[in-house]
């Protein structure tokens, strides 16, 4: 159990920047997501940490132990791949007793933590079962098991419910945060997902062109996002113009729809109905192309397309944005 | 659709039968028949009498295995080394290695004679290096053949070997890694779990053709190394025993099937 930094981490390919010196603290027990695009660099990030891959420079530290030249073998790191990487030719339990081979622990405590590791991600019974045998749910939590059954100081999850489909990736996701809070294990999940990223994490950090662009809790980078970046690819975002010429960013939720009473005049381009919510496109009254999207909740009063609206929000809800 | 254009290749059908099928068939029905007397195992009797030909087929036995030890402790690590390479180095040692099919293998085994030959290059690189005061002969010896045959044989062996190596993902070796397994731990066991259904088929695969092999013993050995195959031809061309070399082809065939049958079966291990 150890907390994870990152001074400077630089990664260049040629003239190009995977990484382009990052810096990162990651407190004990906490877990952080490294979000962003593909080619954003946050996989090189994390092998860089793993120890698969040599930063160009920079220092990483695990535990306050400076592990930028060692191996990988020797990080005690618990890695986690979207596509699984479970051993074909070995059965779930001989996969899950694969790292405490390596460790040398006797037959039958290895055996035993093996078993407590399967139970912990609710596989008890499919112990001979070969990967190729089960779901890919159920083969991301072997790796799960495998990855924690010999006590790792930090747990990395690189996209680890990236190929499931929705209904179970949300499902995996609760289980995933209920495990690494009992664990209490460092964890860094990257993901490309921005609800994901919202609903596991601690904090987010939100990563492009091998740069960070922001580190901050989950309900911060959402409602103060850094920059236009963050902004848009945390959720949807509106854009208002501000009297001193800037912008401001006000989120779908946070702007209010009424048939007639104060506010700007707009009308309904489309309204999509999304279960829990409605989602209203709105071309604002002498405004550009750009229709504003504002959220509201299905239970409110509900308007048609091509309906009149009037649109207000809170000044308290803006929150400037560079360009 | 079934027996649609059954009328197309009853033409091929007819063709294989006659030209492929029934002299096997009349080969074997050879083996068992006597004119005059019909049915009969005398000829097998005959092989079990002279010892000769059980030393052939043993003889023949022991080239092709350890003609095919060599392939594999040559071809293994040639996959393996090419397995590393980048995209282009291994088009190129792909190449290299298929490049001997493209040349008659009757111009092949008499290159190594100029290679292998008393006064061939490795000779005199040996006698220039002072390693030996004498040529040492590789011609005409089991060594020869062994020598020839392996390299032959060589890409029947690294083919497939590669194929399957080229398929393992590398995140299994690096979730190895991560997982504490230094590189030995990582290679026997991991990657040689997963490229062993491949290794076992092609070294079958070469096995068998070795039993087979005529061109390469019958110009490398000499005549002084006898493999079945010639042990054939000089029943057939010059004796001519037709019984007995219907006899020993029957059994050659019925080994090769057994060996045949294992290797289909490593092989669909190896692509499930």
């Amino acid at each position: 159990m150890s907390e994870i930094r990152l001074e400077g981490v630089t990664k260049r390919y040629g003239t190009f920047a995977a990484a382009d010196n990052v810096d990162l603290a990651v407190a004990q027990g906490e877990l952080v997501t490294i979000l962003g695009p593909s080619g954003s660099g946050k996989t090189t990030l994390l092998s860089l940490i793993a120890g698969l891959n040599k930063p160009t420079s920079g220092r990483i530290f695990i535990g306050g132990r400076d592990v930028t030249d060692a191996p990988a073998q020797e990080r005690n790191i618990g890695l986690v791949f979207q596509s699984y990487a479970l051993f074909p030719h070995m059965t779930v339990l001989e996969n899950v007793l694969f790292p405490l081979g390596v460790r040398k622990i006797g037959r039958a405590e290895a055996d035993r933590l093996a078993r407590d590791a399967l139970k912990l991600v609710r596989l008890d019974g499919l112990e001979n079962r070969r990967p190729s045998q089960l779901s890919g749910g159920q083969q991301q939590r072997v790796a799960l098991a495998r990855a924690v059954v010999f006590t790792p100081d930090i747990l990395l999850l690189d996209e680890p419910l990236g190929a499931l489909d929705r209904k179970l990736r949300e499902e995996l996701q609760v289980e995933l945060k209920q495990l690494q809070r009992s664990l209490g294990v460092t964890t860094l999940l990257v993901t490309h997902d921005q609800e994901e990223a919202l609903s596991l994490s601690d904090r987010i950090m939100v990563l492009d062109k091998g740069r960070t662009q922001q580190v901050a809790a989950p309900t911060e980078a959402y409602l103060k996002p850094a920059n236009r970046f963050v902004a848009e690819f945390l959720g949807i975002a509106n854009f208002v113009g501000l009297p001193d010429g800037g912008q401001a960013l006000v989120r779908p939720e946070r702007i209010r729809l009424s048939g007639s009473g104060a506010g700007k005049p707009a009308r309904v381009v489309e309204a999509i109905y999304l279960g829990q919510m409605v989602r209203y496109h709105l071309s604002l009254d002498g405004e550009g192309a750009r229709p504003m999207v504002a959220a509201a909740p299905f239970v409110g009063p509900a308007y048609a397309t091509g309906e009149r609206v009037m649109v207000s929000w809170d000044a308290a809800d803006l929150w400037p944005v560079a360009k | 659709m079934r027996g649609q254009g059954f009328g197309f290749i009853a033409p091929l059908l007819v063709l294989m039968f006659v030209a492929f099928n029934a002299p096997i068939v009349y080969m074997l029905g050879l083996a068992f028949w006597e004119k005059g007397r019909g049915f009969t195992l005398q000829h097998y009797e005959g092989l079990l009498d002279a010892p000769v030909y059980l030393r052939v087929l043993g003889n023949t036995m022991r080239v092709a295995l350890v003609a095919t030890l060599a392939n594999v402790v040559i071809g293994y690590p040639l996959a393996l080394w090419m397995r590393g390479l980048s995209n282009r180095g291994r088009m190129i040692a792909l190449s290299l290695v298929v490049l001997p099919f493209w040349v008659s293998i009757l111009v092949r085994t008499y290159a190594w004679i100029v290679v292998l030959g008393n006064g061939g290059l490795v000779n005199r690189a040996l006698q220039w290096s002072g390693l030996t005061d004498a040529p040492v002969s590789f011609l005409y010896n089991e060594l020869g053949v062994t020598i020839g045959m392996a390299n032959v044989l060589l890409p029947f062996l690294v083919l497939p070997l590669f194929a399957a190596m080229i398929r393992i993902d590398d995140r299994l070796l690096q979730a190895a890694a991560s997982l504490g397994a230094p590189p030995r731990t990582i290679f026997w066991k991991v990657f040689f779990p997963l490229t062993l259904p491949a290794l076992a088929a092609g070294t079958l695969l070469v096995f068998i053709l070795c039993l087979g092999f005529y061109v390469t013993p019958a110009i490398l050995g000499g005549g002084r190394v006898p493999m079945i195959s010639n042990l054939l031809d000089t029943l057939i061309n010059q004796i001519p025993r037709w019984e007995t070399a219907a006899a020993i082809s029957t059994i050659l065939l019925i080994v090769t099937l057994l060996i045949f049958a294992a290797y289909r079966r490593l092989d669909r291990k190896a692509s499930a």
